[in-house]
């Protein structure tokens, strides 16, 4: 692995796709996203890939459904109000079975919104976004490595189960820079796949990629076999980071800027002597229910600290079957809380309102 | 040790900038560090801060909620952040820019006119950088030693002839009594 070099958010997310072969990307400019694409321009020129700005996030949308149909890794991104206009596309794209990967640095919504940092894409993201029965693999980098880190799994997880995955993140991961290492360049040269269409040279029989089937019994099982499929990747690709929670008696639940903040909330309350640790999905889709569930058996209470009106805290509470009480600590908007907001929240769950 | 750093500003007084060059200060040292811009709407003219922290840990939040090191370089930052910086933390006021004296008395103050001082030495976008020197003197957190790689790392090589002019601003706030 090489050296640590200093980059935005956003900028990593750019780098690392190049490095795990995306040679493909398509977008329409949009903030707080902005310096990927712009690295993309840059880049992509380069090292003979493609950058397009399209006239709209829909024709991107289905230019990636295009190129994602050749086999080829490709990538969009944009931010809340954008990612909207992409759902049908992105449905498209889960009814037809494709690779790729799609990334939403986040801002306030609904509507036009704001520009500063938000969460409050989680449903979309994770229950489907667009119409009929899919999901997406959903990351959620809470820093610049992971930026880096989880773009390069994302393209793996699309690729392995033939579904697209997307890079929930929010302005202020993409807009800060920290130190990352980089992964190493992966080998670009293209597999054939078992499914793409990239022309039979008359020596085998058509692929077909396609999302209608107007044959109810024939579209159920497509519906089915895609399900069984999800069921697998609940089962194995749930992935998080368990911080203090070996002696936990509170656990924190959080993800992406907002584990960051809780996480010096955590501190300050192991310093005041109460016993709380933290779980931060990195997955958010599959979500890690399994690793709630069990904490739910040691901890009295879980606390979910979100920028959003509180999303995240209904998986939390399917997860452990409303065996424990879940307190939500969020901010909305575009604002963010504070350590000492989450400490309050803590405080609370613990029964005592020191504060 | 974590140090959080504000700096605060109007847009064009290269707070940004500024922060970049403590976050390639931080990369050279090998610490954790983080750099976090505002992004608002903002332009030259408008507001502009910039949370920078450095630690031999890694670092929980990025943002900058009670900074350790204020730098103020105009009044409606140093109404804003005044009542948030740590006590016994430290506050670098612009005193060419801010007319009032900080009401805190339980920390630092260092009053420096850096925008006048560039005036006078012919470099007058840099008084950001002067304030950087000054706080290379005053702040044990970063040492001087390797200022000169991280000014080259930071003005970029599009913009290698601003490395002497970014120099002589860090020296003239390092030797500012």
């Amino acid at each position: 692995m090489g050296n640590k070099v200093l980059m935005k958010g956003n900028e990593a997310i750019a780098e690392a796709a190049i490095r795990s072969g995306c040679r493909h990307y398509l977008g329409y400019p949009i903030t707080p996203q902005t310096e990927l694409a712009a690295y993309m321009a840059k880049r992509m020129p380069k090292i003979g890939g493609v950058f397009l700005q399209a006239e709209s996030e829909i024709a991107a949308i289905n230019m990636v459904y295009g190129v994602a149909a050749t086999g080829r890794r490709v990538m969009t991104s944009s931010s809340s109000p954008g990612i909207s206009l992409k759902q049908e596309g992105i449905s498209y794209i889960a009814g037809s079975d494709l690779p790729c990967l799609i990334v939403n640095v986040q801002r306030g919504g609904p509507g036009l919104g704001g520009i500063q940092p938000s969460q409050s894409d989680y449903f979309q993201a994770t229950k489907g976004g667009g119409h009929g029965d899919y999901h997406l693999i959903v990351v959620a980098p809470s820093s610049v490595q992971e930026m880096a880190q989880l773009t390069g799994l994302a393209f793996d997880l699309a690729e392995k189960y033939r579904m697209p995955a997307m890079l929930l993140a929010d302005g202020t991961v993409g807009q800060m820079m920290e130190p990352v290492e980089l992964p190493e360049e992966k080998d670009v040269e293209f597999t054939e796949k078992d499914w793409a269409v990239t022309g039979t040279k008359m020596q085998r029989p058509h692929h077909i990629v396609n999302s209608l089937y107007l044959v109810p019994d024939e579209l159920e099982r497509k519906n089915f076999e895609r399900f069984e499929r999800y069921r697998r990747i609940q089962e194995t690709e749930a992935r998080y980071e368990s911080f203090l929670m070996d002696d936990a008696e509170i656990c924190v639940v959080a993800f992406g800027i907002a584990a960051r903040v809780s996480k010096n909330a955590v501190l300050a309350a192991r310093a005041e002597g109460l016993k709380v640790g933290m779980i931060r999905p990195i997955t958010l889709w599959p979500f890690p229910s399994q690793a709630l569930k069990e904490a739910a058996d040691r901890v009295k209470g879980f606390v979910s600290v979100e920028l959003s009106m509180g999303q995240m805290i209904d998986d939390i509470k399917l997860a452990i079957s409303c065996r424990k009480p879940v307190e939500l600590v969020n901010r909305a908007g575009g604002m963010i809380m504070s350590p000492d907001e989450v400490l309050a929240g803590i405080r609370k769950m613990n029964g005592g309102d020191n504060q | 040790m974590t140090t959080g750093i504000l700096i605060a500003g109007f847009g064009g007084q290269g707070i940004l900038f500024a922060g970049k060059f403590l976050a390639n200060m931080g990369m050279l040292e090998g610490r954790h560090l983080s750099w976090l811009p505002s992004y608002g709407p903002e332009m030259r003219g408008g507001t502009a801060n910039c949370s920078v922290v450095l630690s031999d840990d890694p670092i929980g939040s990025p943002i900058v909620n009670h900074p350790d090191v204020l730098v103020a370089m105009n009044l409606p930052s140093l109404d804003k952040y005044e009542d948030e910086v740590v006590s016994g933390g430290t506050i670098f006021v612009d005193s060419s820019l801010i007319g009032r004296k900080v009401k805190r008395t339980d920390v630092r103050v260092i009053y420096i006119p850096a925008t006048q001082l560039a005036h006078e030495n012919g470099i007058a976008t840099l008084a950001n950088m002067i304030i950087v020197g000054k706080m290379m003197k005053e702040c044990d957190f970063l040492p001087y030693d390797g200022i000169e790689q991280a000014v080259r790392t930071v003005v970029s090589a599009k913009h290698a002839d601003l490395f002497d002019v970014n120099m002589k601003a860090i020296g003239i706030g390092y030797q500012y009594q």
